[in-house]
């Protein structure tokens, strides 16, 4: 499938995805000896759930952390909205609209389900600290702005009853949801997803799904997700790319990735002649 | 059913983000604030001004700054005596009209930007007037902040135990500096600063003559705006952001916030408290002060311990912690030398191990210290007759 970088693309499943939003374009990633990321370039367009898959230690965390700026790669040039990006620290990405969750949970344990969602929002938050220091009239009104932006999230995840728990006594799967809601929290532009249904049952996997179907659906929030069940991408993603030891293998639909011979191989190691 | 939330419900987020949500709540802290603010003042003695009120009203300005470094942002400081220092110094050159020293002739060297190679005459540059009080103790506070920002620097690259004992640096730093420095000390003799008669408002804050109940009412009134300050500054953005590099400091940083402006002013922030404290502590409560005696060691570990006694990240623990270390030295004195009889000396020993006992005890059995204990018993009064 060739795609021009600006135009919009159906879906087989009659889905329309847009423009290039971010571009990896040869990124190459050392640690010492280890080469965990081999000249890679793929890209993600607006709207779409773009999945990475492929087996433990194929580098899919890393890329992730390519794109949000915790590694710098030796090689290759990342995109985002049409420009080259220099080297930037993770936070000021954050200020660009890329959100993301963790492999293991990364939340403010300390810190209830509204504060971690609130803290989410800080990207979107602008009242200077001397206004915050005496509650001033324009800090009130954006603490109350934002909580209300929090409350339709907390409505959205179904968690209005662990509205004031730390989320420290949570149980995982929760946990999982709080942070998800985190993220959304930014309002993101680009949402990237780490194992966002690892180690849930399969209750709590249909539940993860619906509502990454649902923030796609009803925000148009384009999402770039790592998942191992091949089920649960098969299902939900529009593209995969997949890698294996750290070089990519496989790009396209699901139906197309499901029939490449090489990604057959590196799932179920399968010898082809 | 003494203590209910149910029933109180609210209809707008700004209600339900308010200080304290519960109307119970609301009372008993305007109850307590005209208390302090009315009742005291009439039946206040110079003894339990001196001995009590006074000092808890000061550490818990330190305790409230030391809590929102150390429980809310989560980086642990050793040097709070010697920020303290710092406000008690700067707030003294203020109040006794700061001077501004300049190299007038430089023979035998090169003058470079104030600075002689050889042999230096100085002068006078200008002097600043005698600064009222309330203006000093703010300059002590500001400019301890600037001192607290240098020495968080190291925060950047180290957590921890390492930024512990960095910040044990700067305590034995600041206490060697104003040992040395004479212009800290205005030259005197002694080494000592005395702080002398200042007034605000045609009262007399500071002195031999100053009255207990105007001291009392007027570290009361700075002890109620930073409460309010940095209650403020806890519940809003920026306390967010403390608190989320607190908890983890990678997924802060994904979520925009910028490690170094978060640590930095929490720093700054933390040490403008401390250095108002440690103003007070001189100007008001001591009068007279040698450094190493009034701001050595001993007293960041005693800030230390009254945030892990009083609870991390609590302003409410700020204030229990600082009650508990003020009081209890006061009380057991009294039970055993004045009720049992013992000696001054063995109750003082008494009193160590008291004190260490229970630091050990909450540092084990409760990390959220007396102000998880308060709520723990709020929990229990809200079903209380009914177990369950
Ligand atoms: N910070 C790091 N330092 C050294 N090696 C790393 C680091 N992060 C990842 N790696 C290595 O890169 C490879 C890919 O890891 P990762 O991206 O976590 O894989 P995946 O998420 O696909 O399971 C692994 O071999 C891993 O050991
Ligand atoms: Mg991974």
């Amino acid at each position: 499938m060739s795609l021009d970088s600006s135009q919009t693309m159906t879906t087989p499943d009659g889905r329309t995805i847009g423009g290039v939003v971010m571009e990896m374009k040869h990124i190459t990633l050392r640690f010492g000896g280890v080469v965990a990321i081999k000249d890679i370039s793929f890209d993600i367009r607006e709207g779409e759930i773009r999945a990475i898959i492929g087996p433990n230690g194929a580098g899919k965390s890393s890329m992730l952390n390519v794109i949000n700026g915790f590694y710098h790669p030796q090689e290759g040039e990342v995109w985002f909205e049409g420009k080259r990006r220099k080297p930037m620290k993770p936070h000021e990405i954050a200020h660009q609209g890329i959100a993301r969750t963790f492999q293991n949970i990364a939340l403010f344990k300390g810190m209830t389900t509204l504060d971690n969602i609130m803290t989410g929002r800080f990207t979107r938050m602008k009242a200077p600290w001397w206004q915050q220091a005496i509650w001033a009239g324009p800090a009130e009104r954006e603490e109350v702005a934002n909580r209300e932006v929090v409350e339709k999230i907390i409505d959205f995840l179904e968690i209005q009853a662990i509205r004031k728990t730390p989320v420290g006594r949570l149980p995982y799967g929760l946990q999982k949801r709080v942070e998800l809601g985190r993220a959304l929290g930014a309002e993101p532009r680009l949402l990237l997803l780490d194992e966002p249904m690892a180690g849930m049952n399969v209750e709590e996997k249909e539940d993860m799904s619906r509502f990454i179907l649902d923030v796609n659906d009803e925000f148009g929030t384009t999402i770039a997700l790592i998942e191992h069940d091949m089920g649960v991408v098969m299902d939900i993603s529009d593209r995969v790319v997949v890698m294996d030891y750290g070089a990519k293998i496989g790009d396209g639909t699901p139906d197309e990735v499901r029939n490449n011979p090489a990604v057959i191989d590196a799932y179920l190691g399968v010898a082809h002649d | 059913m003494f203590y209910r939330e149910a029933g109180d419900f609210k209809t707008s987020y700004a209600a339900d983000g308010q200080t304290f949500p519960i109307a119970f709540d609301r009372w008993r802290y305007m109850i307590v604030v005209a208390i302090g603010f009315l009742a005291i003042p009439l039946f206040i003695t110079e003894y339990m001004a001196n001995a009590v009120l006074i000092p808890f009203l000061i550490w818990s300005v330190i305790a409230i700054g030391l809590n929102i470094l150390t429980g809310y942002c989560g980086q642990v400081s050793l040097g709070t005596g010697g920020f303290m220092a710092v406000g008690a110094y700067a707030c003294y050159k203020f109040m006794t009209g700061l001077d501004v020293w300049y190299v007038s002739a430089c023979e035998g060297g090169a003058n470079l930007f104030f600075l002689c190679t050889g042999v230096a005459t100085y002068s006078v540059l200008f002097e600043l007037p005698e600064f009222n009080i309330a203006f000093s103790v703010l300059m002590g506070g500001l400019t301890t902040a600037a001192v607290g920002l240098l020495f968080g620097l190291p925060s950047l690259r180290i957590k921890g135990f390492y930024l512990a004992v960095a910040t044990l640096a700067a305590q034995f730093f600041l206490v060697w500096l104003f040992n040395k420095w004479s212009w800290a000390y205005n030259y005197s003799a002694s080494g000592q600063i005395n702080a002398p008669t200042r007034e605000l408002l045609g009262f007399e804050i500071t002195g031999p003559t100053a009255t207990a109940e105007v001291k009392y009412l007027f570290c009361l009134t700075i002890l109620f705006l930073m409460a309010w300050l940095a209650r403020n500054l806890t519940r809003g953005r920026l306390g967010r952001s403390w608190m989320a590099i607190r908890d983890m400091d990678i997924a802060a940083e994904i979520i925009g916030v910028n490690p170094l402006k978060a640590k930095l002013s929490a720093f700054a922030v933390s040490s403008f408290f401390v250095g108002v404290g440690g103003a007070l502590f001189f100007s008001v409560y001591l009068g007279a002060v040698e450094v190493g005696e009034a701001f050595g060691i001993q007293k960041s570990f005693l800030a230390l311990f009254m945030i892990i006694i009083g609870g991390l990240g609590s302003i409410f623990g700020s204030f229990a912690g600082a009650a508990f270390i003020v009081l209890m030295p006061v009380l057991l004195k009294n039970i055993m030398v004045g009720g049992f009889g013992w000696p001054t000396d063995i109750a003082a020993h008494f009193e160590f191990i008291i004190l260490g006992g229970l630091i050990i005890f909450f540092l084990i059995v409760e990390p959220h210290g007396l102000a998880a204990l308060w709520r723990t018993l709020k929990e229990k009064l809200r079903l209380w007759p009914f177990p369950h």
